[in-house]
Order: structure tokens, then sequence, then C-alpha cells
């Protein structure tokens, strides 16, 4: 990488594993769980994110000296819902259907904790391209736990991924259902989330003991 | 009675945190200890009860399509929803100001209790959810959407409190240690969100003359879930 000194490459990497914001740093659960039962809305909801943390840690980073401290929640809260509004937009012209799948939750990005968390500690603090390359950074983590919540549940809940059959057909009993495998559509239902993402801290400090809390 | 049933209806069948999973960070945050969760929880219930009704306002006479007849004929066909969020957040975070300032004038003893937890709420997701999900279930009237905003708030305190209490308790117990902290956090509110599904038959099960007994009995019987819940967390920690 020619572009990225190794610092920056860390910037970029930490958040996918170590230093994750969902599973490690507890921020941006509000919205994260309630929209995965489908691999697709999990995509495009990671990428709207992507989207407003990238942009909104740039403009953030680059307002950072004259934003005055006692009112910089309000500033900061201005700056994100401006970016949502455009996603919105967009989504709605584009992609409406999924945009009513999404309902609230995309205007929910506005108090993702995420953003506020990257804009309070990071942006606030360094200059654009790195806090633009931080806002890629968490956005992937933050990305990257949706995809595989969303991506075990559509497949345990209905037998798809990103809506095609990929377990064969269960009306006309084909592929797995032939032999008597059956949906569990309690994935599909909001708790299973929880406890799904509850299966990604588990299985991530089992393989690092250095993430483990004592209670 | 519409004001009951929405009140109970956002209280257990569309608890923000269970049905919604909204304002998850601070419910996993700050629930460590019952104290501060009750702190937090009734800072929720305030500020919801005092910006639901207001963003209801704003939407009704500025956001909606239409809504700007008010001001003459010629503004009927303008449609400002596009601006809802930045207007909904914006009211939000200057209510919370205004409370805060409000509240450490009037009353420094309530202040000295809530005030470090109003900052934190303005970044709440349940605030701003609220008030979304009041713009998108079309709530009809402004009493409504009070009742709606008190209702959503103390179905957070509930949630928020329940889990504080176990989470003091699950210290005593045998957890996994990769488990231990946040991963059981999150398990325990899946199976307390899966208890709270059990409330879905409350209000929509049968017919208008439905016994009263039955709908009792119903709301005793996942009483007695959650306490069973939390019986097994007793349990765990007797068994040690």
């Amino acid at each position: 990488m020619g572009l990225l000194s190794k610092k920056d490459t860390k910037l970029i990497t930490d958040p996918l594993a170590d230093n994750n914001p969902i599973t490690i740093q507890v921020l941006g659960i509000c919205s994260a769980l309630a929209i995965t039962a489908e691999l697709k809305a999990s995509i495009v909801m990671s990428i709207s994110v992507l989207f407003v943390l990238g942009f909104g840690n740039v403009i953030i980073s680059l307002m950072r000296n004259i934003i005055p401290s006692k009112i910089r929640i309000i500033v900061q809260l201005t700056v994100v819902a401006a970016l949502v509004i455009i996603v919105d937009q967009v989504l709605k012209a584009f992609a409406y259907e999924l945009s009513k799948t999404l309902s609230v939750f995309i205007g929910l990005i506005i108090t993702n904790c995420i953003i506020m968390g990257r804009f309070e500690a990071f942006a606030l603090a360094n200059g654009p391209w790195k806090s633009f390359l931080d806002g890629i950074g968490n956005s992937l983590g933050y990305g990257v736990i949706l995809i595989i919540v969303g991506f075990f549940r559509e497949l345990f809940g209905s037998g798809t991924l990103l809506g095609f059959p990929v377990l064969g057909d269960p009306i006309a009993k084909t592929g797995l259902y032939s032999i008597g495998y059956e949906n569990n559509g309690f994935m599909l239902l909001s708790p299973m989330a929880l406890i799904v993402v509850g299966i990604i801290i588990w299985v991530q400090r089992s393989r690092n003991k250095a993430l483990v809390e004592d209670h | 009675m519409e004001h009951l049933e929405l009140f109970l209806k956002s209280i257990f069948i569309d608890n923000m945190v269970f049905a919604t999973f909204l304002g998850m960070c601070s419910y996993l945050a700050v629930s460590k200890k019952v104290s501060t969760a009750v702190g937090l929880g009734a800072a929720v219930i305030f500020v919801l009860a005092i910006t639901v009704p207001l963003n209801w306002l704003l939407d009704q006479y500025l956001l909606q399509p239409g809504a700007l007849k008010w001001l003459g004929a010629e503004y009927a066909d303008y449609d400002l929803s596009f601006l809802s969020f930045i207007m909904f957040i914006a009211t939000i975070a200057t209510m919370v100001q205004l409370v805060e300032i409000v509240v450490e004038k009037f009353s420094p003893s309530l202040y000295n209790s809530l005030g470090i937890f109003l900052p934190l709420i303005a970044v709440n997701c349940a605030i701003l959810g609220g008030s979304l999900f009041m713009q998108s279930r079309e709530i009809p009237s402004l009493g409504l959407a009070t009742t709606y905003g008190v209702g959503s708030g103390i179905g957070w305190f509930l949630a928020i409190l329940a889990i504080a209490a176990i989470r003091e308790k699950i210290r005593y117990s045998n957890v996994p240690p990769a488990l231990r902290g946040l991963g059981i956090t999150f398990i325990i509110t899946g199976l307390m969100a899966i208890g709270f599904m059990s409330f879905g038959g409350m209000l929509t099960g049968g017919d208008d003359e439905a016994p009263k007994e039955a709908k009792t009995a119903k709301v005793e019987a996942s009483k007695a879930e959650l306490e069973n819940n939390k019986e097994i967390a007793n349990n765990i920690k007797v068994t040690e």
C-alpha cells in the first residue's frame, strides 16, 4: 500500500477485529440489531453508515478548531442529520421498497452511538485524512458484524441469501428440505439478533483471551 | 380507552428495548447498577414526555405534506417532510439543554440525580426513535402523542431496571469467562425479549366482549415468566 502508511492501515484494520465498534466498544447496537433479518438490508445499512461516518468525520475534523466546545453536540448532530437526509432521499429515490423495510432506522443513524463516539474520540483531535480512514475503518467493523448476523439470520430463518433460495424449495421439498430440514422461523424474530450477537462476542473472546472482562 | 390501550401497548408490546432495540447503547452501558439505571430511566421518561408531543406539533403544522395550509392557500401543497430528521433532532437537543437549565435552577436535588444523564440523552436513540415512530405510525392527536411518549419512556425504564437488577445478581454466578460482561448481557436481553413477546396477544386477541379476566391472566402469565427469568438467575447463584 503506497498510499497508506503503516499507521494509517492500522486505523482501518483495528476496528475490524480487536477494537470492533459493536463487540468491543459496544457502540451502535441500536440500529444494528433491528434490521438484520435480511442480508440485503444489513448491507444497505452498512453502506449508509460508511457514507455518513466517513464524510461526517471529515467535516467535523475540518471544523474542529472553530466549534465552541459547549455546543459541539448540537453542531455534530446537525452535520450528521444533514448527511442522513441525503442517504434517506437517495434510498427513497432508488430503492423505495428497501427504504420501507428500513423505515425509521435510517433516521436513527443520526443517534447511532458509533458516529457520535468517533466524532468525540477521534475527529475532534485529528486531521481530515486520518479521520476519514478512521471513519471508514469503524464503519467497516460495524458492517462486518451486521453482515455476519444478517447472513446467519436469513440463511437459517428463511433459507435464502439476498432473496435467492440456497437450501432448496421448502414447498416443493427439494434440496435440504427433502431430507426433513425445516426453516427456523424464530431466527427472523428480533430477540434472536441479540442472541446471535451474544454468540459472536463469545466466539471472539474465546479466541482472544485478552478481551475477556471480569464482570 | 384509546389512551389506555396505546399506553399499555407502548409499554409492553412495542417496548422500546425489546421490540425495536432502541436506546441499546445506554441500556448496555449504564445498566451495571440499579441506582444509576433508575436515574437514567427517569430522565428518559421525562424527556420523551416532552419531546414527543413537541415533535408532534412540528410534524402536524410544519413538516407533513400540506401542513403549511394555515399560512395560506398557496402553501397548501408544500411538503417539508424530508426535513423531519434535522427538525426533530434539533428540538431534542435544545429541549434537553433547556430542561437541564430549568431543572438546575428550580430543583437542585432532582438535578443532582438526573443531571449527569441529561447530556447522554440527546444522543439516545430511544428519544429520536420515539419521535420517528410517532411520525411513521401517524398518531392522530396531541393527547395520544403525549401518552405514547410517557408509555414508551416507562417501557424503557422497566427494561433498564430489570437488566440492571439481573446484572447485579449475575455477578455471583459462574458464567464462562468469554461470555462475562457484555456477552451474557446480550443473551439475557434476548431471553427477556422473548418473554416480552408474550405480551403480543394482550390487546389484539379476542373480540370486544372478551372477559377481563382473560387479559389479566395473560398479564400475570407474562409476569410469571419474567419472574421466572429472575428466579433462574437466582438459582444459578444459589447452586454456585
